[in-house]
């Protein structure tokens, strides 16, 4: 049986290994980007049926973010959305036979996590500038920044850890129970792989999405601390 | 006769079995406790839900845990190299 820790290399470009996963990737990548040209262009005031379906999948995702977070939604839709959609459906190409979703690979749930971790620094400097973004590590108080620093690095391991688990241990079951019990008893198997596909790409979006609210906020909180003269010359008469 | 092979299954299979005990109580209880407050509240059944789902995942990540440690010890292991 073949490790999952290890990629199949299909050909070599130069000295850079291209493997199975990178290959699936750039397709989900083109179909996303193709499907999201397509389905944006001409859009008007007056919706049409397919600018109709299209903004509500929108309107879905921004509810879900302000339910989670109660944050504006507009800065976050684009990349949250992003992630979700591309985790989705690399979770559910494993439907397509002979293809094995990207997100099965360690390499590419440590890329979208390194994407997080970026994005979390990102939006907390363009939030509250370099100093509130660093005071957000001061965030309970002073004592937590060895805590807070420890664990902006955990939190993003675990969930790249949580996405590669569950989905390569999908696969895997799945190619366990096909080589022993035969071609088409792993079926069920599969149906609760698309349950799990979903959960955890929407686990993996509200998670980046509290992250960063959540360091956005932090950050916030300790502006006023720092600086408390604007708030004592609005209390004159 | 060499021992690390049968030593790194029978450790990797206690690590899953194990590991499995914890979250599987945990997660037991977490389901409990959201289906008694959504018996009791049905109107924020939705929001009990998506916590409870993210709850879940992040009690799941132990388990996961395991299991990597699990296929390290079985395919990344530097005692069999």
């Amino acid at each position: 049986m073949n490790s999952p820790l290890e990629a199949t290399v299909l050909l070599h470009l130069g000295p850079v290994p291209i493997t199975q996963a990178i290959v699936t990737t750039w397709a989900i990548m083109i179909v996303l980007v193709l499907g999201a040209v397509a389905l944006t262009r001409r859009l008007g005031d007056i919706p049409s049926r397919r600018q109709a379906a299209l903004e509500l999948m929108v309107a879905a995702l921004d509810t879900q973010i302000v339910e989670t977070t109660e944050a504006d939604p507009a800065p976050y839709r684009g990349f949250v959305g992003t992630l979700f959609l591309f985790i989705l459906v690399a979770n559910w190409s494993s439907l397509i036979p002979g293809i094995e979703p990207p997100t099965a690979r360690l390499e590419t749930d440590a890329a979208l996590a390194a994407l997080v971790f970026a994005s979390v620094i990102w939006f907390g400097v363009r939030g509250n500038g370099v100093g509130g973004y660093l005071k957000s590590f001061a965030a309970p108080n002073p004592v937590m920044i060895p805590l807070n620093i420890l664990q902006s690095l955990t939190r993003v391991f675990s969930m790249f850890v949580r996405l590669f688990g569950n989905v390569m241990s999908g696969v895997f079951v799945v190619g366990i129970v096909a080589s022993l019990a035969g071609l088409l008893i792993p079926i069920p198997l599969m149906a609760l792989d698309l349950l799990t596909g979903l959960v955890q790409a929407y686990i993996f979006a509200v998670l980046a999405m509290v992250f960063i609210t959540s360091t956005v906020a932090d950050g916030k909180r300790a502006k006023p601390a720092a600086d408390p003269s604007p708030v004592s010359t609005k209390k004159g008469p | 006769m060499d021992y690390a092979p049968i030593a790194s299954i029978i450790c990797a299979a206690f690590a899953v079995s194990f590991g499995a005990i914890g979250p599987a109580l945990a997660e037991g209880r977490a389901v409990a406790a959201a289906m008694e407050a959504i018996a009791r509240q049905p109107e924020a059944a939705n929001t009990i839900s998506r916590t409870l789902f993210v709850g879940l995942a992040m009690i799941e990540t132990t388990a996961i845990y395991c299991l990597v440690i699990a296929l390290l010890l079985l395919f990344a292991n530097p005692m069999l190299a």
